[in-house]
C-alpha cells in the first residue's frame, strides 16, 4: 500500500457534511448539540476532533457514523445523501464503509476474538471459510495473531481495544471512527494505540478521532475544535509528532 | 440469500451461547412449556390410547355385528318405563331369523344366533370364578363372533341338540380354574349351581380394555345346557352376522323388517325391540375423547398462557441486559431485522428445550403408566411430536415478538450510551 499522507493530487470527498443541526427534544426543553456544523472529509484525512465536554464530540461522531440522523442540514456519505435513506441502508453504510472504536471497546464477552473480528463479515454475509480468513489476517495487522482464540476478558485493555481496531478494519471501511479510544488507557498503552492508527493512516486509512488530550490530538494531521454545537476552529496540526514506538 | 444464512447461523449460535450462559434461568423459564407439551402430548398419547383401545375391543365384539334385543345400548334415559313394558325377548327368534335369511334372495344377513345370558360362578375343587359371563347358544357362535379357540374345540350341532352339558371356557377363567395349564382343563369338568360341566375348549387370549366385556371372562355353552340354570331371559339377545359385502343400512332395514315380522307388528305399530350396533359405542367413547381433549387444551393452554408470559418477561430482561451489545451489533451493521430474528431464535430455543424436556418426561411417564396399566395401549405418535415441536415453536414466536421487536427499534447511538 503507498504512503500518501498529502499529494499534490486532489483527494476524494468522503464525508461533506452543510450546515447540520442535531436538536435532542426533551419534551420539556430542546438540547441543541450541533448548531450549524460545516465539515469535509477527505480520503486518506487523519482529524482529531477535540472539545471540552458536552460540546457535541460524540454527537458529531454519531452522526458521521450513520448511527443517528442529523434534524437538520445535509450529510453526503461517499456522495450519497443519507438523509434519504432508510435504516436498512444506514445499516449496510455501517457494515461496509464504517469501522467503529469505541472508548469501552464493546467487544462481545462470550465470543472469542477472532469472532469478534468476524462480526462485520457475518453481517455483510460473507462465508465462513473467507470470514475467518479475512479476521485473521486483519489480526495480523493489530499484532494480535496469536490471541485469535482467546476471550476479551483474557486480555489486557490495550489488546482489546486493538481487537476492537481489528473489527473496525476488517471489511476494508472508507473511514474508521474512533471516539475517546484511549480513553480507558492509560497513557502508555494509549501511545501503542496511536502507534497503530498511524500506520493505518500510512496505509492509506482514513481516520477520524474525538479525544479530549492534546498528547492524542498532536498524532493527527489536522485538528478540529467544536464548542457548545459549532466548530470553533479546523486546523492542519503545524508540527505533527507520528506517534512511534521507540521501544520496537 | 447468502447474508441471510449467515445470519441465521450467527443468531443460532448466538441463542445457544445465551442460553448455555443462563442454564438455570432458561430452564426455569421453560417450564410453563415443559408442562404445556406434557399435557397436549400425554394428552395425544390418551386419546391415541383410547382410539387404539376401543377399536381392538369393537373388532372383538364384531364390527360386523347387529345385536338385536329389548333395550338399546348406552342407557334409556328417560324413556325407561318404555323399554320395561316391551315384551320378554325370546331365543327362538334366532331360528325364525336363520329361516326368512334363507327365504330371503341376496340378503344382507348371513346368519343369526341367540344369546341367553347367565352371570354365575363357576368352580372346580376349591378354586372358584364368580360372576362368569355365561353365554348359552348355538353352535353357529364361534363362527359369527370370531371367537377363536386355543384348545379343544367349539360344541358341535349334535352337542347343542341334544344339550349335552359341554362348556368353552374364556382365557382368564381357565387361567384360574386350571392353575397346572390351560390346556390340561379339556376333558375335566367344572361346576355351575352344582351341575357339572365338561370343559372341551378354551377360547383364545382376545385382551382386554378399560373393563369392557372381553371374551377372556367369558364361558359358553350349548343353550339348552345353560338352561338348566338359567330360565330368564332377562339379558337374552340375538347377534346377526352381515354379509361382508352388505352396507349396515341395508342390512338393519333387513333385519328390523324381519324382526317386525315376527313379532307380528302392524303397520304403523313402534318397534317393540331394538337393533344395536358397535358403531353406537362409538358415540360414547367420542364423548369420552372430547372430554380428555378438552381438559388437555385447557391445562396445555393455561400452562403455554403462563410459560409465554414467563418467556416474554425473560426477554425483555434479556433485551435490557444486552442493549449495549444490541448497540454494537446494529453500528457493526446488524439491520433490525436481523436483532428482530436473534432474540426470536433466543425465545424459541428456550420454548424447543422445554418442548424436548418436556417430551422426554411423556416418553419417561408413557413407561410408567404403561407398565402400571399394561391393558391401556399409551401410543406416542409421530404427529403427536410434530405437534408438541410446532407449539414449542410457536409459544417461542408469540412470547418473544414482543421484546424482540422492541429490541430492533433500539435507537442505535442510544443503545451504545446505555450503563
Ligand atoms: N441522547 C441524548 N439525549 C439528550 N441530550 C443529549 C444526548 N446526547 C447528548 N446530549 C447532549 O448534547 C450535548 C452534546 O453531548 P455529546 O455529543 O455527548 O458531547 P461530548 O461527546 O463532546 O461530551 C450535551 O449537552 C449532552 O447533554
Ligand atoms: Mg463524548
Amino acid at each position: 500500500m503507498s504512503t500518501t499522507g498529502t499529494t499534490a493530487r486532489a483527494r476524494r470527498p468522503i464525508i461533506e457534511i452543510r450546515d447540520v443541526e442535531r436538536v435532542y427534544d426533551l419534551g420539556k426543553i430542546y438540547v441543541r448539540a450541533l448548531d450549524g456544523i460545516d465539515l469535509d472529509i477527505l480520503e486518506n484525512d487523519y482529524v482529531a476532533v477535540m472539545g471540552p465536554s458536552g460540546s457535541g464530540k460524540s454527537t458529531l461522531m454519531n452522526l458521521l457514523g450513520c448511527l443517528d440522523t442529523p434534524t437538520a442540514g445535509h450529510y453526503l456519505f461517499e456522495g450519497e445523501d443519507v438523509a434519504g435513506m432508510d435504516d436498512d441502508e444506514l445499516a449496510d453504510i455501517r457494515n461496509r464503509r464504517i469501522g467503529f472504536v469505541f472508548q469501552s471497546f464493546n467487544l462481545l464477552p462470550r465470543a472469542t476474538v477472532l469472532r469478534n473480528v468476524e462480526l462485520p463479515l457475518v453481517y455483510a454475509g460473507m462465508g465462513r471459510e473467507e470470514r475467518i480468513e479475512r479476521a485473521r489476517e486483519t489480526l495480523g495487522i493489530v499484532g494480535l495473531s496469536d490471541r485469535a482464540h482467546h476471550r476479551p476478558n483474557e486480555l489486557s485493555g490495550g489488546q482489546r481495544q486493538r481487537v476492537a481496531i481489528a473489527r473496525a478494519l476488517v471489511n476494508n471501511p472508507s473511514v474508521i471512527l474512533a471516539d475517546e479510544p484511549t480513553g480507558n488507557l492509560d497513557s502508555r498503552t494509549g501511545e501503542d494505540i496511536m502507534v497503530i492508527f498511524e500506520s493505518l493512516y500510512r496505509a492509506g486509512n482514513t481516520l477520524i478521532v474525538v479525544t479530549h488530550e492534546d498528547d492524542i490530538a498532536r498524532h493527527a494531521r489536522r485538528v478540529v475544535r467544536l464548542r457548545d454545537g459549532r466548530i470553533e476552529s479546523d486546523e492542519p496540526v503545524e508540527r505533527p509528532a507520528p506517534a512511534e514506538n521507540a521501544l520496537r | 440469500m447468502r447474508r441471510f444464512f449467515t445470519e441465521f447461523a450467527e443468531n443460532a449460535r448466538i441463542a445457544a451461547e445465551q442460553i448455555g450462559a443462563h442454564k438455570m434461568r432458561s430452564l426455569l423459564t421453560a417450564l410453563g412449556v415443559i408442562i404445556g407439551v406434557m399435557a397436549v402430548t400425554l394428552m395425544g398419547t390418551a386419546v391415541n390410547g383410547l382410539d387404539k383401545g376401543f377399536s381392538d375391543s369393537l373388532d372383538m365384539l364384531g364390527t360386523d355385528l347387529l345385536y338385536v334385543e329389548r333395550w338399546p345400548w348406552g342407557g334409556a334415559g328417560d324413556d325407561w318405563m318404555r323399554y320395561r313394558n316391551r315384551p320378554t325377548f325370546r331365543t327362538d327368534y334366532a331360528h325364525q331369523l336363520n329361516e326368512i335369511i334363507l327365504d330371503t334372495p341376496n340378503s344382507a344377513l348371513e346368519a343369526a344366533v341367540p344369546c341367553a345370558l347367565s352371570f354365575r360362578a363357576i368352580q372346580r375343587g376349591g378354586e372358584s370364578v364368580s360372576n362368569v359371563y355365561i353365554v348359552g347358544t348355538t353352535a353357529a357362535y364361534g363362527y359369527v363372533n370370531r371367537a377363536d379357540i386355543e384348545f379343544g374345540r367349539f360344541f358341535n350341532d349334535t352337542e347343542y341338540a341334544s344339550g349335552r352339558n359341554v362348556i368353552i371356557l374364556g382365557y382368564d377363567v381357565a387361567g384360574a380354574l386350571f392353575e397346572t395349564g390351560r390346556e390340561t382343563a379339556i376333558g375335566q369338568d367344572v361346576r355351575i349351581r352344582g351341575l357339572r360341566y365338561e370343559v372341551i375348549g378354551v377360547f383364545r387370549r382376545q385382551g382386554s380394555f378399560l373393563g369392557l366385556q372381553s371374551f377372556d371372562n367369558q364361558a359358553a355353552m350349548p343353550l339348552p345346557a345353560l338352561r338348566r340354570f338359567e330360565r330368564g331371559n332377562w339379558h337374552t339377545h340375538i347377534r346377526v352376522k352381515m354379509r361382508p359385502d352388505a352396507s349396515i343400512h341395508e342390512a338393519r332395514s333387513e333385519l328390523e323388517g324381519a324382526m317386525r315380522r315376527i313379532r307380528g307388528l302392524l303397520p304403523g305399530q313402534e318397534n317393540d325391540f331394538e337393533i344395536n350396533q358397535t358403531e353406537m359405542l362409538e358415540d360414547t367413547i367420542g364423548n369420552v375423547k372430547t372430554q380428555i381433549a378438552l381438559g388437555g387444551f385447557f391445562i396445555t393452554g393455561l400452562a403455554l398462557f403462563v410459560g409465554a408470559i414467563g418467556i416474554m418477561n425473560i426477554t425483555f430482561v434479556s433485551v435490557r441486559e444486552r442493549t449495549r451489545e444490541i448497540g454494537t451489533r446494529r453500528a457493526l451493521g446488524a439491520r433490525r431485522g436481523t436483532i428482530l430474528a436473534q432474540f426470536l431464535m433466543e425465545a424459541v430455543g428456550i420454548c424447543l428445550i422445554g418442548g424436548a424436556v418436556g417430551l422426554a418426561l411423556t416418553v419417561g411417564l408413557k413407561f410408567v403408566f404403561g407398565a402400571a396399566v399394561p391393558a391401556f395401549p399409551f401410543i406416542l405418535s409421530p404427529q403427536l411430536i410434530v405437534a408438541a415441536v410446532v407449539v414449542s415453536i410457536a409459544t417461542g414466536i408469540l412470547s418473544g415478538f414482543v421484546p424482540a421487536f422492541q429490541a430492533s427499534r433500539l435507537d442505535p447511538a442510544e443503545a451504545l450510551r446505555h450503563e
